[in-house]
């Protein structure tokens, strides 16, 4: 394996562990004076789920949105610490965040396909990075809404506008639109949490299949869905109203749930609080 | 809760409600007479104001047809719509050439101020920082705060010499004006393209840069088209402003009732004829002068209805 430029840089190693598709280490995130996460350190396992959950307003959206930079768009952030894809810094200087989001999907808790068609949709992704033959569209296009689980729903209707869809389909749409671009990573902020029971059915199946190929993190208020789609968790806390927030536990998803080493995710996971 | 148009209850009174449903299980407190009439009162209030703005527009639809029905009569529709001379002392009064002139100033400015009015908003609304936005966009708004013949003035003392030394001539014709009207219009179309830009939910600008898209892509890909029945909408408002638009114009035009001869030479448009005629015409040039201004107000209610329509479209999510 080739280093490259940013890990010298940086100074990082590639990562020595194959099965670490990202890596954090003493991750401070600040937004303007606000402190919104602390020193959190932990490792993503490639084609694997691994699961954010925490009490509302700790820090697990913003941690996620770390991953593909989406937080550069919001003026007045800045961060602490190193995070790496491949080994790679994602934040050294001269990594392009449009490619790095290319390589790194991101699927938001309110369903937001384009006000353009459900073919468009798809195809966005694969024109941005100059796919222009029509049959290579049609194919992308088909293998992503099969992938996505929302093939069989909308074979007939491609030309019709994405947000005609309901909601639960519109978030297959958008998956669909996401994995067009085949990213290596796919950051989900909380996925589920505005469609119907059916979709989140598809989707948490879609899920499974797709880890094989796929790193999967997901942000959930869900804890069963927490425990039945991830093979990792993480629990984050903010303590105090006002203090940043910080990663209390991280591991197996089946020793978190049954087993917690942390006294307050224990008390998280059976409901005491939160 | 209230069914259909029926005044809800005050809070004060829903509060007694409360207590007293509560107090008595059997008796549910009825709305007071005062609120009835308090509601009532302040809804034909309101239905009065509206209707006064609708009762304008009408008079003034019946005014100007009822002094201008005639010249389809005396001169004939023809003659008068698609006469080629307009000279009142003749009996000639054919509006083509002037309404020929209107299209051609107005298409002209639209042609200059549509890229510059949406290339204005696209930065607005997407790129400025918010302290730049701050300070642009009452900047422009300004603009369309400016009265029209201090245009007329910019354009008659200013510009018109540059035009001249351009085109030969005094400098008095449609570029003038084209370049008067294109900055009159920008903060019409900016604006309205702004709003429309801005209506376009946040999720879709993360959703098109979480693809890997840049600024670039997303405003052209994304936004451009998401806003375009947005951005007709203010085109066509700006080009109702643009063929409506009688001082400035007026000023610079050069007011020759001729067809359109180059962009140096003199031309007239309907408004600007109007004013120049209305002070001395009378008998059936002064009614040919109204027949012009139902024409004009004919278009800009084709326009406004355009608009309408366009909405409808919208609203079908088409």
């Amino acid at each position: 394996m080739n280093h490259t430029l940013a890990e010298l840089q940086s100074g990082v190693a590639p990562a020595a562990d194959p099965t670490v598709k990202i890596a954090v280490k003493g991750l401070d995130f600040f937004y303007g004076d606000f402190q919104a996460l602390t020193d959190i350190t932990c490792d993503i396992r490639d084609n694997a789920v691994t699961a954010f959950i925490g009490p509302s307003g700790c820090g697990k959206s913003t941690f996620l949105r770390c991953f593909n930079r989406m937080n550069d768009l919001i003026i007045g952030t800045k961060h602490a610490g190193l995070i790496t894809l491949d080994g790679q810094d994602i934040y050294a200087p001269g990594v392009d965040p449009v490619d790095l989001r290319r390589r790194i999907g991101m699927i938001f808790q309110q369903p937001n396909p384009f006000p353009m068609s459900i073919y468009d949709n798809v195809a966005y992704g694969p024109r941005l990075h100059g796919m222009k033959k029509k049959a290579d569209l049609d194919e992308v296009v088909e293998t992503s809404l099969k992938r996505a689980n929302v093939w069989k729903e909308v074979k007939d209707i491609l030309g019709r506008g994405g947000l005609t869809l309901s909601g639960g389909q519109q978030q297959r749409l958008c998956i669909a639109r996401v994995l067009a671009v085949q990213p290596d990573v796919l950051l989900m902020d909380e996925p589920c949490s505005a469609i119907d029971p059916t979709s989140v059915q598809k989707i948490e199946d879609l899920m499974a299949e797709l880890k094989s190929s796929v790193t999967i993190i997901i942000v959930t208020h869900n804890m069963q869905q927490a425990a039945r789609v991830s093979d990792e968790t993480a629990f984050f806390l903010q303590e105090v109203m006002g203090e940043p927030a910080m990663l209390v536990e991280f591991g197996r998803t089946a020793e978190i749930f049954t087993s917690p080493k942390d006294k307050r995710t224990e008390d998280y996971i059976t409901g005491r609080f939160g | 809760m209230a069914e259909g148009l029926r005044p809800d209850p005050m809070p004060e009174e829903r509060e007694a409600t409360a207590l007293s449903v509560r107090g008595d299980a059997g008796t549910l407190k009825l709305v007071s007479k005062a609120t009835y009439f308090k509601e009532a009162a302040l809804k034909n209030l309101f239905l009065a104001c509206a209707f006064m703005a609708v009762a304008a527009v009408a008079l003034i639809f019946v005014f100007v047809g009822y002094r201008g029905w005639p010249v389809f009569t005396e001169v004939g529709a023809s003659n008068f719509l698609f006469g080629r001379e307009w000279l009142p002392t003749q009996d000639l009064f054919g509006i083509l050439p002037l309404f020929v002139g209107s299209i051609v100033v107005t298409i002209g400015a639209l042609l200059l101020g549509t890229p510059l009015a949406v290339g204005a908003a696209v930065f607005l609304s997407e790129i400025a920082p918010p302290k730049v936005r701050s300070v642009v966009r009452p900047a422009i708004e300004l603009l369309a705060g400016v009265p029209s013949v201090v245009y007329g003035f910019f354009g008659l003392l200013i510009l018109r010499p540059i035009v001249a030394d351009l085109t030969g001539g005094l400098g008095f014709g449609p570029l003038t004006a084209w370049i008067i009207l294109a900055i009159m219009i920008v903060p019409t179309i900016a604006t309205l393209t702004e709003d429309a830009l801005q209506s376009i939910p946040n999720g879709i600008r993360e959703a098109s840069y979480a693809m890997g898209a840049t600024t670039w892509q997303t405003i052209s890909r994304v936004l451009l088209p998401a806003a375009k029945i947005g951005i007709v909408d203010a085109i066509i408002l700006g080009m109702g402003r643009a063929i409506g638009e009688t001082m400035a114009v007026l000023m610079v035009v050069g007011n020759a009732p001729g067809f359109f001869r180059g962009m140096g030479k003199p031309l007239s448009t309907l408004t600007s004829q109007i004013v120049m005629d209305m002070p001395y015409a009378s008998g059936l040039h002064r009614t040919a002068l109204f027949g012009m201004a139902i024409i004009l107000f004919l278009v800009s209610m084709g326009l406004v209805l355009t608009v309408r329509l366009l909405s409808r479209f919208k609203e079908e999510g088409l």
